[in-house]
C-alpha cells in the first residue's frame, strides 16, 4: 500500500496544526506540518504530497475578517498551484479558519461572472460571539470524496465567524442538487432546528460544503477534536467505548481515496 | 514626512443586513441599558444608533486604488456594503462619532491589512482602523459624549472625534534629539525625594530613595534617567516582592527570613518532593510529568492595567503569563490556561461608580473578551476558572490568568554564558505600558485612569504565536542558553534578571521601533507586548535570525552579556547608564514590615427569619457567585490541541460544572494533568487563616474529584491583598500565609510558583475600597489514566449516593448567610488529617473504576452539590439527611447548606458500594440517598420530606443570573 503523504500547511496564526497531523497519522497517512512561505518559495514542494491540509487556528490574526488575509496572499502567490493540484486528482481539506480560508481563495465557490465576486462567505455567528460548542453535523455522501455515506456524526465547533451564507438564495438550491452541500447541522436525530442545533445562524444549516469536482472540501467543525472516544463531552456517561471518534472517519476515506 | 492630506483614504462598510450585525445590535442594546442615566442626567431619551467600521489608508494611492482595496479585500462581498471617501474633507455631522485608537496605541489590524494591501499591488503608507456609530442630529452634544465614553470608546486608549476627522487625530510620533538626562539627586533631603519618587511614578518609599541617593554620592556624581528607572522597576513591588521577601514583625515576633520563606517555600522544603523540578527561581513552576516530559505553571495578576482598560488588561494578562511559560526554562509549549475574575456586582446602578472608575459589567465583558481573544488566537484552551462578585472590587477588579505548560525534561534550564549575545524576538518597541512595573505597585485613585493610561497596552496574539512558533524550534535545535519574557519594566527587567550573574552591555539604538520619537529610557524601560530575550551563543546567531525571519518575525542583537558584573546601557555610543549588578539587585534596604492580626473570634450563627431552604437552595443557585458561568465559558476555545479530557461543561446537556479539567498534553498517552483553582474570599473577611485551609482544601477536593493523585498535586498561590503598609492588612496576609504553609505540609502539596499583587485599594476624596482578601490556589494534579477520569453528573438510577467527610456549624461567609443576607457563625476549618486520608481513598476509588461520579461540596454545601450533580446527569436524588456523618446534632439547614472542608458526594453503582465504603473505613462517609428516575431532588430527615425540587427549577436558577 502506497503511503499518502498529508501536507498540513501552517500559517501565521494557524493553531491546530499539530492535532490535525495526528488525525491523519491515526487515518494511516504521514503528514508534515510545512509554513506557507515555504510554499511560496517552491511551489514545487506540493508535487511531494496528495492531500493538502488548511487547519484551523486565526491566520494573520483573522484581522480584517476571518482568512481574508491568507486567502489573499494565496490568491497572488498561490491560486495557480492549488488549482493545478486539485485538477491532478489530489485532495484538500479546510477546517474551521481552513473553510474561511479556502472559501474567500475562492478554491471552494467560483467567483460570479458578473460581478467578480464570490457569492457566499462565512459571516459573524449571529449570536454575535465566539462558541465552542459540541454539534451534530449529518454528512451527504455523492459528490465529495472525504464522505462515503450517510450519517449523523459528533464534534465541536469553536468559531466566531461560520455563519455561511450566500448572496442570493437560489445559489443554496443549485449546490444541494449538485450534493456539495455536504455537512448540515442537524439533532442527533437528523432533524433540522435552531440555535444550538445550528450554532451559528447559518444559511441552509449549512456547515461544510465541496467545490464542484468534490476533490475540495471544507467546514467549520473540527472533526480532528473528535478522533478519541475520550474527546467526546460525555465519555464518561458511556460504560463502553466506541474503538475511534466519529472524526475520524473523515480522515480515513481522504486516505482511503488514494489506497483504493 | 508631513502627511498629504488629499491622501487619507476612509473606507466604511455598512452592514448589508443591519439588524442581523451583532456589534450594531450590542451597541444599540447597551445604549438602552443607559436610559435610567439617560433621562436622571440629561433628561434625554436613548438615542436610536446605527454602528459601523471603517478603515483609513494613508499613502499615494488613489481613490481607485482604496476602492479596489476596499472590494477586493476589506469590506465582505456578502455582509458589507463599502463606501470610499476622502477623510479628511469633511462632510460629516457632529452626531457622526468617530472612535479611533489614540496615536502610538497598538491596533493589531493596521499592519496586517496594510500588508494586504501592498499584496494587492496598491501602495499604501499607513492603515488605520475606526468605528464609527451615527445618531439622529436632534442628539445632544453630551448626551453622545456620555454615550460615546461609556460604551463606544475607552479614553485610556481611544480617541473620540464628534463628527469629521482632523490631521491632528492621525498624529505619528515626532522625531527623537538625543538628550542626556540627569536627576540631581546628590543631597535631596526627604521631602524633595518624596517628591522625586512621587512625580517620577517611581512609586519607591523614602528609605529606598535615601539608599540610592547615598549610592550616587558615593560615586560623586547623580544618576541618569535611565538608572534611576531601572532601579525603580527592579525594586519595584511587582519586580522584587520585598513586602512578602524582606524581614517582618508579625504580632511583635520579629523575622528576618520574609513572610514567604517562612510559610509558602518553607512548606516546599520541607516537603522535599522529587518530583517538583524548579520551584520559585523561574518564571514558572516546573513539576516532573513523565520519563521525557516535565510541565510547568504559573498564575500572574493584571489587576490595575484592567482596571483601567479591562479588554488591554486581561490581553495583556493573559499574553503575560503565556509567555511566563515561554521563558521559564529553556521554554515550554503552553497546554491551557485558567482564568479567575473578581469584579463588582453587575448590577450596580451607574451614579454609585465612585469617580474614575467602570461599570463592572463593562469590566466582566472586557476581562472576558480580552482572554478570550488572546487565548484562542494563541490556540491555547481555556479549561479553567471562576468569578467572584463582591461591591469591594468594584474599583480594584481582580485578574488573574494562569497557563500550564509542557517541555523536555532536559530543558527545563537555561544558563546564561558569558559572550553570549543579548537577543531579542517579536514584536516592535514602542510608548507603551511605560511604567507599568512601577503603576501595579502602586494603588489606585480617582486620577489613575488619567495619569497611568501610558501603562495600559493592548496586545497582538498572532505576534506572540509566531514567537512561540520560533522559540519551540530554535530551544529543540539547541540554539540559546536561556531565555525570559519582557513582562513589567520591559528590556530593563528582562536584561537585569538574565544579566545577574555575569553583566551586560545594551546598544538601545538597535530596537526596532513602532515609530520614531523614542527616548533612550523609553525604549528600554517600554512594555511593548510579545517581545522575549534570549542568550545566543554567537556561533548560533545566524541560524537564530535565518529561523525568525523563516517565519516573518524580527529578532536582532541588543547587546552582549559580558563578565563585567555591571549593567552597562549605551545609545548611539554615548554611555546613557552603567549600574552595579550587586547594587541593583542586592542594594535594596531591608525595611521591616510591621503586621498585627487578632485571633479571629465568631458570634454565634443566627438568621432571624430564614427564607425556607426551598426557596435558599434557589437563591444560593442563582448566586452570582455559584451560578452558570457557561456565557463565559463558552466564549473560549476549551479544546483546541485536541487534549481535553474532562471539559469545563459536562453533563447530558454539557452545561454541567465541572469541578476540574482534565487534559492529556501528549496526543499518543493516556496521562494527563487535572487544573483547577480554590479561593473563597468570604471566609477571608471572618478569618484569613481559614481561608487559606479552605482554598487549598477546595483546589485539592476539585483535582481529586476527577481523578488527579493527591501524592502528584502541586499548588500555586496569588495574594491579592489591600494596602500591606497597614499592619493590619499585612497581619491578615500572614494568617492566610500561615494556613497556607499548613495546609501545603499536612496534604504533601508543595507550592512550586507565586506571585502577589498588594496595595489594592482605591482612594478618592471621600472613601476608601479595599477588596477583602483575595488568595487564589491554583491546583496542578497527575492523572495516571485519563480513561479512568470521571465527571460529576449523576448518572444511573438506582446509584447509591455516598457522602464522605464531617459536616459542622460551619456557616460563618456561606452562601446561605449571604442570601439570607446575616453575618455571624464561624467560617470552616479543615481537619488537614482526615482530609488528606479522605483524597487518597477517593483517588484509590476511582483507579479502581468504582466511582460514577463524584462532586465536591463546596458553596451552598450538600443541597448544591446535590442538585448541580442531579440536574447535570438529568436525573433525580432522593437524600436522607439523617444519614449525614456528623459529630453533633445540627439543624435541617445546616446539614443542607454548611460549607464545612473535605467533603465530597459520590455516586456508586450497587454492587461496589462495600468496596468504596471498605476503602473509606475510618472516615466519616455514609450513604445518605440514591440516584432516582424521577428529576426530582428530593431531602427527607425522619421521614418527612424538607426539601422538593425539579431539577429543571434548579437548573434555571443556576443559569439565569450570567446568561448574557
Amino acid at each position: 500500500m502506497a503511503n499518502v503523504r498529508v501536507l498540513v500547511l501552517r500559517a501565521p496564526g494557524s493553531n491546530c496544526d499539530n492535532e490535525t497531523a495526528h488525525a491523519f497519522e491515526l487515518a494511516g497517512a504521514s503528514a508534515e506540518r510545512i509554513h506557507i512561505q515555504r510554499v511560496v518559495e517552491n511551489p514545487s514542494l506540493l508535487d511531494e504530497f496528495q492531500i493538502l491540509c488548511f487547519p484551523g487556528g486565526f491566520s494573520f490574526g483573522d484581522d480584517i475578517a476571518a482568512g481574508r488575509i491568507y486567502a489573499t496572499l494565496l490568491q497572488t502567490k498561490l491560486g495557480d498551484a492549488f488549482r493545478q493540484f486539485r485538477d491532478h486528482d489530489r485532495l484538500i481539506l479546510g477546517i474551521c479558519n481552513g473553510f474561511q480560508v479556502l472559501l474567500k481563495t475562492g478554491l471552494l465557490v467560483e467567483p460570479d461572472p458578473s460581478t467578480g465576486q464570490i457569492p457566499a462567505t462565512l459571516a459573524f455567528n449571529r449570536q454575535g460571539r465566539f462558541e465552542d460548542r459540541w454539534v451534530h453535523i449529518e454528512l451527504s455522501p455523492g459528490r465529495c470524496a472525504f464522505v462515503q455515506e450517510r450519517e449523523v456524526i459528533t464534534m465541536p465547533v469553536a468559531h466566531a465567524e461560520g455563519r455561511f451564507m450566500v448572496s442570493r438564495a437560489e445559489l443554496l438550491k443549485k449546490w444541494q442538487g449538485e450534493n456539495r452541500l455536504v455537512a448540515r447541522y442537524v439533532d442527533a436525530d437528523g432533524n433540522a432546528g435552531d440555535f444550538p442545533i445550528n450554532p451559528n445562524g447559518a444559511m441552509g444549516d449549512v456547515a461544510g460544503i465541496s467545490d464542484s469536482t468534490g476533490r475540495v472540501f471544507a467546514l467549520m467543525p473540527h472533526p480532528e477534536r473528535h478522533v478519541s472516544p475520550y474527546q467526546h463531552p460525555r465519555w464518561t456517561r458511556r460504560k463502553a467505548q466506541p474503538v475511534e471518534g466519529d472524526g475520524l472517519r473523515l480522515f480515513r476515506n481522504a486516505v482511503n481515496y488514494f489506497q483504493n | 514626512m508631513p502627511t498629504n492630506v488629499s491622501n487619507v483614504w476612509e473606507v466604511l462598510l455598512r452592514p448589508s443586513r443591519p439588524e442581523e450585525d451583532a456589534e450594531q445590535r450590542r451597541v444599540q442594546s447597551e445604549i438602552e441599558h443607559l436610559a435610567p442615566i439617560l433621562k436622571l442626567k440629561f433628561d434625554h431619551s436613548p438615542p436610536a444608533s446605527t454602528t459601523m467600521r471603517g478603515f483609513l489608508l494613508e499613502g499615494p494611492l488613489s481613490q481607485g486604488d482604496a476602492e479596489r482595496a476596499a472590494r477586493e479585500l476589506l469590506a465582505d462581498p456578502v455582509t458589507d456594503i463599502p463606501s470610499v471617501r476622502a477623510a479628511l474633507k469633511g462632510g460629516l455631522k457632529t452626531s457622526d462619532v468617530t472612535i479611533i485608537r489614540k496615536p502610538g496605541v497598538m491596533d493589531p489590524v493596521s499592519d496586517s491589512a496594510e500588508q494586504a494591501i501592498r499584496l494587492l499591488g496598491i501602495d499604501v503608507a499607513r492603515v488605520r482602523t475606526f468605528h464609527r456609530t451615527s445618531f439622529p442630529s436632534s442628539t445632544d452634544v453630551s448626551v453622545l459624549r456620555f454615550i460615546a465614553s461609556r460604551i463606544l470608546a475607552n479614553e485610556a486608549i481611544d480617541q473620540i472625534v464628534l463628527g469629521d476627522l482632523k490631521s491632528e487625530h492621525l498624529g505619528r510620533g515626532a522625531g527623537y534629539e538625543f538628550k542626556l538626562v540627569t536627576v540631581p539627586i546628590r543631597g535631596m533631603d526627604d521631602a524633595a525625594l518624596e517628591k522625586l519618587s512621587k512625580e517620577g511614578q517611581l512609586y519607591l518609599n523614602v528609605v529606598e530613595m535615601r539608599t540610592i541617593r547615598d549610592h550616587f554620592e558615593s560615586l560623586g556624581r547623580n544618576p541618569t534617567d535611565i538608572e534611576l528607572e531601572t532601579i525603580a522597576q527592579t525594586w519595584s513591588e511587582h519586580c522584587s516582592h520585598k513586602t512578602l521577601r524582606g524581614p517582618y514583625e508579625f504580632n511583635g515576633k520579629k523575622s528576618e527570613a520574609g513572610i514567604l520563606k517562612d510559610t509558602i517555600m518553607h512548606a516546599t522544603r520541607t516537603l522535599n518532593q522529587d518530583w517538583c523540578v524548579s520551584v520559585f527561581k523561574d518564571n514558572a513552576g516546573i513539576i516532573k510529568f513523565d520519563d521525557e516530559w516535565n510541565v510547568s505553571f504559573k498564575v500572574e495578576t493584571h489587576n490595575h492595567p484592567s482596571a483601567i482598560e479591562p479588554y488591554g488588561g486581561s490581553n495583556t494578562g493573559i499574553g503575560g503569563v503565556i509567555r511566563d511559560i515561554l521563558g521559564a526554562g529553556r521554554g515550554g509549549k503552553p497546554i491551557c490556561n485558567t482564568d479567575v475574575f473578581c469584579v463588582g456586582m453587575p448590577d450596580t446602578p451607574y451614579e454609585k461608580l465612585p469617580p474614575g472608575t467602570l461599570h463592572p459589567a463593562r469590566v466582566l465583558r472586557g476581562v472576558v473578551s480580552g482572554v478570550r481573544d488572546y487565548g484562542n488566537r494563541m490556540g491555547i484552551p481555556t479549561v479553567n476558572g471562576a468569578v467572584f462578585f463582591d461591591d469591594r472590587y468594584l474599583a480594584n477588579p481582580l485578574v488573574y490568568c494562569g497557563t500550564v505548560g509542557i517541555m523536555p525534561a532536559d530543558k527545563c534550564f537555561g544558563k546564561v554564558q558569558p559572550g553570549d549575545l543579548i537577543v531579542a524576538l517579536g514584536g516592535r518597541t514602542g510608548r507603551d505600558g511605560i511604567h507599568g512595573a512601577t503603576f501595579s505597585s502602586g494603588e489606585l485613585t480617582q486620577e489613575s485612569e488619567v495619569v497611568s493610561s501610558g501603562a495600559v497596552q493592548i496586545g497582538n496574539a498572532i505576534t506572540e504565536k509566531k514567537v512561540l512558533d520560533i522559540l519551540l524550534q530554535a530551544r529543540d535545535r539547541e540554539l540559546f542558553t536561556a531565555v525570559t519574557d519582557c513582562g513589567a519594566g520591559g528590556f530593563s527587567s528582562a536584561v537585569g534578571e538574565m544579566g545577574e550573574g555575569t553583566g551586560a552591555l545594551v546598544r538601545l539604538e538597535n530596537a526596532p521601533l513602532k515609530y520614531e520619537g523614542l527616548s533612550y529610557t523609553e525604549i528600554w524601560i517600554s512594555e511593548a507586548q510579545e517581545r522575549m530575550v534570549f542568550s545566543v551563543p554567537p556561533d548560533k546567531w545566524n541560524e537564530f535570525k535565518a529561523l525568525a525571519e523563516s517565519e516573518g518575525v524580527e529578532a536582532f542583537v541588543l547587546g552582549v552579556f559580558e563578565n563585567t558584573g555591571k549593567l552597562k546601557l549605551t545609545y548611539k555610543g554615548e554611555q546613557v547608564g552603567e549600574l552595579p549588578m550587586e547594587f541593583l539587585h542586592r542594594g535594596m534596604p531591608n525595611i521591616v514590615r510591621v503586621a498585627k492580626a487578632p485571633e479571629p473570634t465568631y458570634e454565634t450563627f443566627h438568621v432571624a427569619s430564614p427564607v425556607r431552604v426551598g426557596e435558599a437552595i434557589h437563591r444560593i443557585l442563582g448566586s452570582l457567585n455559584v451560578c452558570s458561568k457557561e456565557w463565559i465559558i463558552r466564549q473560549y476555545d476549551h479544546e483546541v490541541q485536541g487534549g481535553s479530557i474532562v471539559k469545563p461543561l459536562v453533563g447530558i446537556h454539557d452545561d454541567g460544572p465541572s469541578d476540574a479539567a482534565v487534559v492529556r498534553p501528549i496526543l499518543k498517552s493516556y496521562q494527563g494533568i487535572a487544573i483547577a483553582c480554590g479561593m473563597n474570599p468570604r471566609y477571608g473577611d471572618l478569618d484569613p487563616y481559614r481561608m487559606a485551609l479552605s482554598a487549598i482544601d477546595e483546589a485539592m477536593r476539585n483535582v481529586v474529584a476527577v481523578g488527579g493523585n493527591p501524592d502528584r498535586t502541586a499548588i500555586l498561590d496569588n495574594f491579592c491583598w489591600g494596602r500591606t503598609e497597614r499592619p493590619e492588612v499585612l497581619g491578615s496576609l500572614c494568617q492566610a500565609s500561615f494556613g497556607c504553609r499548613d495546609a501545603a505540609l499536612a496534604y504533601k502539596t508543595p507550592f512550586i510558583s507565586g506571585k502577589d499583587s498588594l496595595n489594592n485599594e482605591f482612594v478618592t476624596e471621600t472613601e476608601r475600597i479595599v477588596i477583602p482578601p483575595s488568595l487564589l490556589i491554583s491546583a496542578i494534579s497527575i492523572v495516571p489514566d485519563v480513561r479512568k477520569a470521571i465527571t460529576m453528573d449523576l448518572k444511573q438510577p438506582g446509584n447509591g449516593l455516598i457522602l464522605v467527610g464531617l459536616t459542622k456549624n460551619e456557616m460563618g461567609g456561606s452562601h446561605y448567610a449571604l442570601v439570607n443576607g446575616t453575618g455571624g457563625g464561624e467560617p470552616p476549618n479543615v481537619d488537614l488529617e482526615t482530609g488528606r486520608k479522605s483524597f487518597i481513598a477517593i483517588h484509590q476509588a476511582i483507579k479502581e473504576e468504582l466511582l460514577r461520579s463524584c462532586h465536591d461540596l463546596s458553596e451552598g454545601g450538600l443541597a448544591v452539590a446535590a442538585a448541580e450533580m442531579a440536574f447535570s446527569g438529568g436525573l433525580g436524588a432522593s437524600i436522607d439527611i439523617e444519614s449525614v456523618p456528623i459529630q453533633d446534632e445540627l439543624p435541617d439547614e445546616v446539614l443542607l447548606f454548611s460549607e464545612s472542608n473535605s467533603r465530597f458526594l459520590l455516586e456508586v453503582e450497587p454492587t461496589n458500594i462495600r468496596r468504596v465504603l471498605e476503602l473509606l473505613s475510618g472516615l466519616p462517609a455514609a450513604i445518605v440517598g440514591e440516584v432516582t428516575p424521577d428529576p426530582v431532588l428530593r431531602v427527607r430527615r425522619s421521614g418527612k420530606d424538607i426539601l422538593v425540587e425539579s431539577i429543571d427549577g434548579l437548573r434555571e436558577s443556576w443559569q439565569t443570573p450570567l446568561a448574557w
